[in-house]
């Protein structure tokens, strides 16, 4: 498919700017500021433009397509109504500097909802300002550090301990909040090996990262036991929110012990991903770190009004600009209240979902940790790989041709050829069946006809894609100098360009 | 086309999985058929300078795949004489001839006795075997 | 009994089933792993379930509560602008087939997202005179974080230095993730409006970075040519904090030497939105391809050799390099940014130029219209601005804004706030949006509650 600026020719245009008449021309602007080639930009008229798009479209892949059980990252169903509420003026024009008593509606939104999100995790007081779950991760850290500096412990506290099944947001925030990252491992049920743990936490720990259920799709059975050990020598419980969606009204984190929490609205409560984004990351806190939470806060005054807050003099400043991404919060907000106290059989279906698609498969291929899942769970290719040479890529591959999105693979790390299934509760029966029955096949056709996987995908827009041609000589933007003539046919220029070696 | 496994039994290896071929006071280092073939095929090596040293045991560059990304640790110490530009250029030569043109740096050994310490062709052979 | 809920599909028997299929008796069983102290054991204490039809009279209702610009006049900006967003935008963001989509780690399923994020790279790298973009950060503050980090590990340095006449907004977000990157931020005082090189010349020995914003927070243009020389000379990182909607009428912060360009992505092709979510943008000189945060597209070809995309130089990241990465971003604002493509394509060069020259001319009818009316002075009369300025009212301006505002005027954002000595100083935002007649609405309001 061609790009648009292939569709592009001098002089088109898809927009019609106002002119007024009779105003001053414009000031004379400094030759050494004033733009002295103009931008490439695409000229196309409108219709072109539409048609451009709507074609990318029909060469991806959503939860509105079909099936799309991608490991930890809980695709559910995006209701249509949260898009038309974000959208209402009120909201979608409403500027975030307007002055608090013309911004009402919003703020108390903003309030409502981190009522909902403290109940939801079981702790006193929410920031909606992180932009996503890693930004939230980071935040949180820096909360750590803050608090730990108004305890005149900033220099003693220096590690973060992590599990090896944990994301690698998890790692990357440890180093960017500035500390030391202390790894633990899994033990053969699934659990943090909590005798690994104990030699690992000290008086130098500053805090656990931890997501419950973790990676795996496991409860750590040993919760009650981690948590004493950290808060016994005064650090203080981090948890990743990713995985919340097995447990909303089952198992808060703040009544596991969590002291602070992240919430990824964009996977336990409906924001749509994208294609990569947005999100929203709030985090909550137990009430002896709310000081060091950013600002502005988002409050309740008298008789219903609402606020923010900018004098907080232990805050830990800004993450982002204004109050955070308030059009997520609008989604989040409409898609709370229309699951109300039933969130509980919301998860327990996302459960309920992920067990039955485990049982299902468990005898195929490779389990890792025989227990019950929660709302996902990991399977291994390993035999796959073994017997009849076809990985886990291979497997994600072949099930393109079925129609399904893959799973996600190769993570956690701690597991080879790692399929990671997340069902959620979004999908009925008729379909975990369907996608099990091709995971069944699957397993059939590598042992009879492993090139139809290893060859796979046969039936989507491009066949598997050269990752490591892409790698090794970037071209991450487009070469108008190569292609001279933009109304050619770019892909032969392209695909049998030498590899220069 | 990645080359088939061996490991030559002129070279002395790290149980980091790097090789190191001893010339007098000098030294050629790179890794192992085993880390080429772990990784995948080599897209990236960050060179570091002419004139840096390296020490023993500790890493001084890193090679990547599309997957995966590695520390390259010292076999041996020394000062850094020369780096392979065929390998940064092309990082799959590793892949494709690693004891050979897909070497990655020389240096100049700042302790004679350290090449004593390090395995032999069948020890390291055998590490690879217990793994 | 209670109701089917609208979003779950298991009729009875399909539980009944599939709980026999995975040998336990209820659903309660398969969470048998959790401790009972840590359980729940109780109803979430939340208002009960609403329909669609209830959610949308409730939560419209909020809306309905808001000033927004369809309800006030505004001249709010500071970072945040009303410009026109065409209808082609709303259009294409609600294709299921992008909205609903994850990030794109299995191309074959993601090819439409992947291409557009590299024709928006590029049109990233077009208005910049980069040579790699990202497929987006947050905003527009944590961008700036983000060149910090790049900077830092770039160069060794540990300070940065920041022009006061930036968005404070960024300055603020800067200090916070500094806190955990170990970086001195040094800021550098504007001059009637403007950074003078030679302060910042001496501001950037050692630093690892120098942040200015171009046009800056007060709608200034700074002699950026030079601040970017006077950086590079002191061996800094010069970084662009850049308009992209100015860059049909200024320079490419490329074509100057800036070795990174960032900005928040809003002002073109997305709304306000109370704050977001919106798009930052962060494109860099091809040496820091490798020290990019973020998710970056490139082209390949499949096993039939036919032109695709992917996910590329992954290994920055932290899935892959965990503790090393280059930062800890995964989620980012690709549905915002792809706002941006098809808004920037909806403009094309000619329309990208208009609009500059559009809102350069209404801002100077509206300054010329202000500085007409008694009590009313603009501030830094000298300099050249792009569109904004800012205004002194004579007295307190947070005042004189809710007087407008009682009039139906939103006049602008209020500066005291942010820099002493500015309590009587507005931040006046024209956009294409603002009529002639509506910049004289604002002139006879402010004239009528100006001190």
């Amino acid at each position: 498919m061609k790009l648009i600026y292939e569709k592009s020719q001098a002089g088109r245009r898809a927009s019609a700017l106002p002119r007024y008449e009779n105003l001053p021309s414009p000031p004379e602007l400094p030759e050494e500021l004033r733009r002295s080639e103009p931008p490439r930009l695409a000229e196309v008229p409108e219709f072109e433009l539409v048609r451009h798009f709507t074609e990318l479209s029909t060469r991806n892949f959503g939860v509105d397509t079909g099936f799309y059980p991608l490991g930890s990252c809980t695709m559910k169903y995006n209701p249509r109504i949260n898009e038309r509420l974000a959208a209402l003026p009120g909201f979608a024009r409403l500027h975030p500097l307007q002055d608090e008593d013309g911004a009402q509606g919003a703020l108390e939104l903003m309030w409502r909802l981190q009522e909902i999100l403290a109940e939801v995790t079981g702790l006193h007081a929410v920031s909606l300002q992180p932009a996503a779950g890693s930004q939230g991760e980071l935040t949180g850290l820096l909360l750590v550090r803050a608090y730990f500096a108004a305890r005149g412990e900033a220099e003693q506290r220096r590690t973060v301990v992590i599990p090896d099944t944990a994301h690698g947001t998890n790692p990357a925030s440890v180093t960017m909040a500035g500390y030391e990252l202390t790894p633990v491992r899994t033990d053969a049920r699934g659990n943090i090996d909590v005798d690994d743990l104990r030699g690992k936490v000290d008086e130098h720990t500053a805090a656990l990262m931890l997501t419950n259920p973790s990676t795996v799709g496991l409860f750590d059975e040993n919760i009650e036991e981690i948590e004493r050990i950290f808060h016994g020598v005064g650090a203080l419980m981090y948890y990743d929110g990713a995985n919340l969606n097995a447990v909303c009204g089952i198992s808060r984190p703040g009544d596991m012990g969590f002291d602070i929490v992240h919430i990824n609205l964009h996977k336990t409560f409906s924001q749509p991903h994208g294609g990569g984004g947005p999100g929203g990351g709030p985090v909550a806190v137990r009430e002896s770190l709310e000081p060091f939470l950013p600002v502005p806060a988002v409050v309740q005054q008298d008789e219903g009004r609402f606020g923010l807050e900018y004098d907080r003099p232990q805050t830990i400043g800004k993450v982002r600009g204004f109050t955070g991404p308030f059009g997520v919060f609008v989604r989040s907000y409409a898609f709370l209240r229309m699951w109300g106290p039933r969130l509980r059989e919301m998860s327990e279906v996302a459960v309920l979902n992920a067990n039955y698609v485990l049982a299902r498969l468990k005898e195929a291929y490779d389990l890792p940790f025989d227990r019950l899942c929660m709302h996902e769970f990991v399977l291994s290719a390993r035999t796959l790989k073994r017997e009849h040479g076809c990985t886990a890529l291979d497997v994600a591959k072949r099930l393109m041709d079925y129609s399904f999105h893959p799973p996600t693979i190769y993570f956690p790390l701690i597991v080879p050829e790692a399929l990671m299934i997340e069902p959620t509760e979004t999908e009925a029966k008729e379909t975990l069946d369907a996608f099990c029955d091709a995971m069944l096949a699957i397993v059939r056709e590598a042992g009879e006809e492993p090139e139809l996987l290893k060859e796979a995908p046969h039936h989507r827009p491009v066949k598997r894609l050269d990752e490591v041609r892409a790698a090794k000589r970037p071209v991450v933007k487009y070469g108008f100098e190569e292609h001279p003539d933009a109304k050619g046919e770019p892909k032969v220029a392209a695909a049998e360009a030498p590899k220069g070696v | 086309m990645a080359a088939a496994e061996s490991y030559p039994d002129d070279l002395k290896y790290h149980e980091e999985h790097d090789w190191a071929r001893v010339e007098g006071e000098e030294a050629v280092l790179g890794i192992t058929w085993f880390a080429g073939d772990a990784l995948g095929e080599l897209v990236h090596f960050e060179p570091l300078e002419v004139g840096s040293s390296v020490t023993r045991g500790q890493s001084y560059g890193e090679v990547e795949s599309v997957k995966a990304v590695s520390d390259v640790v010292a076999p041996l110490s020394g000062e850094v004489l020369e780096v392979n530009q065929a390998v940064v250029d092309a990082p799959e030569t590793v892949n494709e001839d690693p004891y050979g043109t897909g070497w990655l740096i020389r240096i100049r050994l700042s302790d004679p006795n350290e090449p004593g310490a390090l395995l032999d062709a069948d020890a390291y052979r055998q590490l690879l075997a217990d793994q | 009994m209670t109701q089917q809920h609208p979003f779950l599909a298991l009729t009875d028997s399909d539980r009944e089933e599939m709980l026999g299929a995975i040998g336990v008796g209820t659903v309660d069983e398969l969470f048998r792993d959790l401790p009972e102290a840590v359980r729940l054991g109780r109803e979430l204490r939340l208002e009960p379930p609403l329909s669609e039809q209830e959610v949308y009279a409730h939560v419209a209702a909020l809306a309905e509560r808001n000033a927004d610009a369809s309800r006030e006049l505004s001249f709010l900006g500071a970072g945040i602008y009303d410009h026109y967003v065409p209808a082609v935008v709303d259009t294409i963001l609600q294709r299921g087939e992008l909205l609903t989509a994850y990030t794109p780690y299995q191309p074959e399923m993601s090819q439409g997202v992947l291409q557009a994020i590299f024709e928006y790279q590029t049109a990233i790298c077009e208005l910049t005179g980069m040579d790699v973009s990202n497929a987006s950060g947050y905003d527009g503050t944590s961008v700036a974080a983000d060149a910090c980090y790049v900077a830092k590990h770039a160069t060794g340095r540990s300070k940065v230095v920041v022009t006061e006449a930036t968005n404070p907004q960024v300055r603020q977000v800067v200090r916070t993730y500094a806190a955990g990157f170990g970086l001195e931020i040094v800021e550098v005082p504007h001059r009637n409006g403007t950074t003078d090189p030679d302060e910042l010349e001496r501001a950037a020995v050692d630093a690892a970075a120098v942040i200015f914003q171009q046009p800056n927070f007060f709608g200034c243009l700074e002699p950026a040519p030079d601040l970017v020389a006077r950086a590079t000379e002191a061996g800094a990182l010069p970084v662009a904090h850049v308009d992209l909607l100015s860059l049909g009428v200024l320079e490419a912060p490329g074509r100057y030497g800036a070795a990174l360009a960032l900005g928040e992505g809003q002002a073109a092709g997305n709304f306000p939105s109370f704050g977001g979510p919106h798009y930052g943008v962060l494109a860099a000189r091809e040496e820091f391809i490798r020290r990019m945060p973020g998710r970056i597209v490139g082209e390949t070809v499949d096993t039939a050799r036919e032109r695709g995309y992917v996910l590329t130089l992954q290994t920055r990241e932290q899935h892959i390099r965990r503790e090393k990465a280059t930062s800890n971003i995964t989620t980012n604002q690709t549905l915002l940014a792809l706002g941006g493509l098809v808004y920037l394509t909806w403009l094309g060069p000619q329309g990208l130029r208009e609009l500059g020259e559009t809102c350069l001319s209404l801002a100077a009818y509206a300054k010329q219209r202000l500085a007409e009316q008694a009590g009313l002075e603009c501030v830094f009369a000298g300099q050249t601005t792009f569109k904004e300025f800012a205004v002194r009212v004579g007295r307190n301006a947070r005042e004189v804004v809710a007087a407008a505002r009682e009039r139906g005027v939103h006049p602008g954002y209020a500066l005291g706030r942010d820099y002493e000595g500015m309590d009587d100083v507005l931040l006046v935002a024209i956009t294409e949006r603002r009529t002639p007649d509506e910049i004289d609405r604002l002139a006879d309001v402010l004239a009528e509650v100006a001190g």
